[in-house]
């Protein structure tokens, strides 16, 4: 289904000088994309387009926004009372980043079930964890921008995580926060960089789909596409999935942006910075939560930071801990228990990370901390034992033999 | 030239290019210096504080250098709960008497951040009845000591010297 014609004497003329049309056309409409892919596959897109949302927004609101310690608290209120539509274009930039986190973790969670972090896609791998570490920190330095009492209390302890280094931990606190505390050069150049690390992200998001392009689509039978018996064209096939999926996703998203745009949020945010007073009970975003719940779990405070610095990290070694063969969880009956037990350690560590470290769930802390650690060193065991289930002979084999064999997945298979 | 197939060409490529690495190297400092703490800043590096209202058992809280100070003057029992443990068992082993200033017993001065993660601790609370940290729990005894909880130090007792009336703590 051509969008242009190649045989037009100035798409020709273009193209000769500089190959936009030839590009458009390898990349998003002739690209071949394995026929199998479900909507757990619609989160990439999803992804990308709550990124440009973040990037739309949020040069907007540095329109209005006033980066000093004296006025951001009340530039941010001045925007959701006076700016015409203020409101809404705040609440979509602070909503957006929760939505851009759910589809992030979805995404790879996804790409942990059907094996797509193995060769020969490490590499994409990579550069996704490297674009979640930078939607952190970009997230992170969001947060401490409109100086309530949890963006201050918030940046003091994050950057206080350094103060674990041994010998260089204060220098290193004192050169992030330009000062003996968190202030306002601390804002400022928190400004600076949340402003710059979108337009990082957007690099890495390139690199990441370079990756992807090179060596194709992961699906969710995890077998190579063999032929163009196992592809259809990109376009319309998946712009228009991939459309109906971001439709979908903005339904849902409007019910939090339209309906309860603070759910997601703290109240003693509405209060202003006060470095004299910290709130009774803080606590990150929810998007940080399993990772403060480990850091909280270990008594130790350079063994905390190292133990929630670790379970990001070890996702880029995921590849080669993982010693299966079979990439897609579908056929590993092993890792596919293992797989939703990790999922389940992700959600309870994020509960654990909202409740007081005290009690209870200081245990119920630790022990998910340490399930969340083993999932990663029982990996090498499990593909040297596990026996997988029969593969189908293709992508194209496994389609078919779901719509003619009338029977669905997995009776259909084991049959 | 010597035979090794090294010639007075290469020597230059590799010093005109290590010379170029040296002065890339250098050009960073200011980009990293920069955001060190500027001199404004440290200007505002020290405060007097009238304590000359404080009864026994009271505390005040002034800012310094963007930071709580805890001024207390502690109760007879306090001091004496302070001084009464065995130093060997704390988590960072040091005396009452080397925090407060002789003579000047009753006083604590101490920088009022948890040395965890660094959020201001709540006083008179905890279990030990001087000050207790909100953020991941840390309890401090009447003297600024760290004695159960995630923090690894005691609180800090920063520079200060008393007026000779006693009236008046300089900090800093």
């Amino acid at each position: 289904m051509p969008l242009f014609n190649a045989n037009n004497p100035i798409v020709k003329w273009v193209d000769y000088r500089l190959p936009v049309f030839s590009f458009a056309d390898a990349h998003l409409i002739d690209y071949p994309a394995p026929k199998n892919l479900n909507y757990w596959y619609n989160f990439g897109s999803i992804a990308g387009i709550m990124l440009v949302v973040q990037i739309a927004t949020g040069i907007v609101l540095a329109m209005h926004y006033n980066p000093s310690a004296d006025q951001a608290f009340n530039s941010v209120e001045h925007i959701m009372r006076e700016v015409n539509y203020g409101w809404l274009i705040r609440y979509m930039h602070a909503n957006g980043a929760s939505m851009f986190f759910i589809a992030v973790y979805i995404h790879i969670f996804r790409g942990m079930y059907y094996g797509s972090y193995k060769s020969p896609r490490e590499i994409l791998w990579w550069m996704g964890i490297i674009i979640l570490l930078l939607m952190m920190g970009s997230a992170f330095m969001g947060y401490v921008l409109p100086w309530g009492q949890m963006s201050f209390w918030g940046a003091t302890v994050i950057t206080n995580l350094f103060s674990a280094l041994p010998f260089i931990g204060e220098h290193i606190v004192t050169w992030l926060w330009g000062g003996f505390s968190v202030d306002n050069p601390t804002l400022n150049r928190f400004y600076s960089l949340h402003y710059l690390l979108p337009f990082v992200i957007c690099g890495a998001v390139f690199v990441h789909l370079w990756a992807l392009h090179h060596r194709k689509s992961n699906n969710p039978t995890g077998l190579d596409i063999k032929g163009p018996q196992d592809t259809v064209p990109f376009h319309p096939y998946y712009t228009v999935k991939d459309i109906l999926g971001i439709a979908v996703f903005g339904i849902f998203f409007s019910v939090f942006l339209f309906f309860m745009p603070n759910a997601l949020g703290e109240v003693d945010n509405y209060i202003k910075a006060n470095p004299l007073s910290t709130p009774a009970h803080i606590v990150p975003e929810w998007y940080f939560l399993p990772f403060y719940a480990i850091l909280r779990s270990i008594p130790h405070k350079l063994m905390g930071v190292i133990a929630m610095g670790a379970s990001i990290m070890i996702l880029f070694v995921l590849p080669w801990l993982d010693t299966s063969r079979v990439r897609s969880a579908t056929f590993r009956p092993v890792y596919k228990q293992l797989f939703w037990i990790f999922v389940v350690t992700c959600l309870v560590l994020g509960v654990v990370g909202a409740n007081p470290a005290e009690g209870i769930w200081l245990w119920i802390g630790r022990i998910f901390t340490f399930i969340y650690f083993m999932f990663f060193l029982v990996l090498p065991i499990v593909g040297w034992f596990e026996r997988p289930r029969p593969l189908p002979a293709g992508i194209a084999e496994s389609v078919l033999e779901k719509s003619g064999g009338g029977s669905s997945g997995d009776e259909g298979r084991a049959a | 030239m010597a035979d090794d197939g090294v010639t007075r060409r290469d020597f230059i490529y590799v010093a005109a290019v290590g010379m170029g690495a040296v002065g890339a190297g250098l050009s960073v400092w200011p980009f990293v210096h920069q955001m060190n703490p500027s001199k404004d800043v440290l200007a505002l590096s020290s405060i007097e504080v009238d304590v000359s209202a404080l009864e026994e058992g009271q505390a005040i809280k002034p800012k310094w250098r963007g930071k709580p100070v805890f001024i207390r003057r502690r109760t007879k029992a306090e001091v004496a709960d302070a001084r009464n443990v065995d130093v060997g068992d704390l988590p960072d082993p040091e005396t009452d008497q080397a925090r407060v200033t002789k003579g000047r017993d009753e006083w604590l001065v101490v920088i009022g951040v948890c040395t965890h993660f660094g959020c201001v601790p709540i006083g008179q609370a905890g279990d030990f009845g001087g000050w207790f940290c909100p953020c991941h729990g840390s309890h401090y005894d009447t003297s600024g000591r760290i004695r159960k909880g995630p923090a690894p130090k005691n609180l800090e007792v920063p520079p200060h010297k008393f007026s000779a009336d006693g009236a008046r703590i300089t900090i800093g």
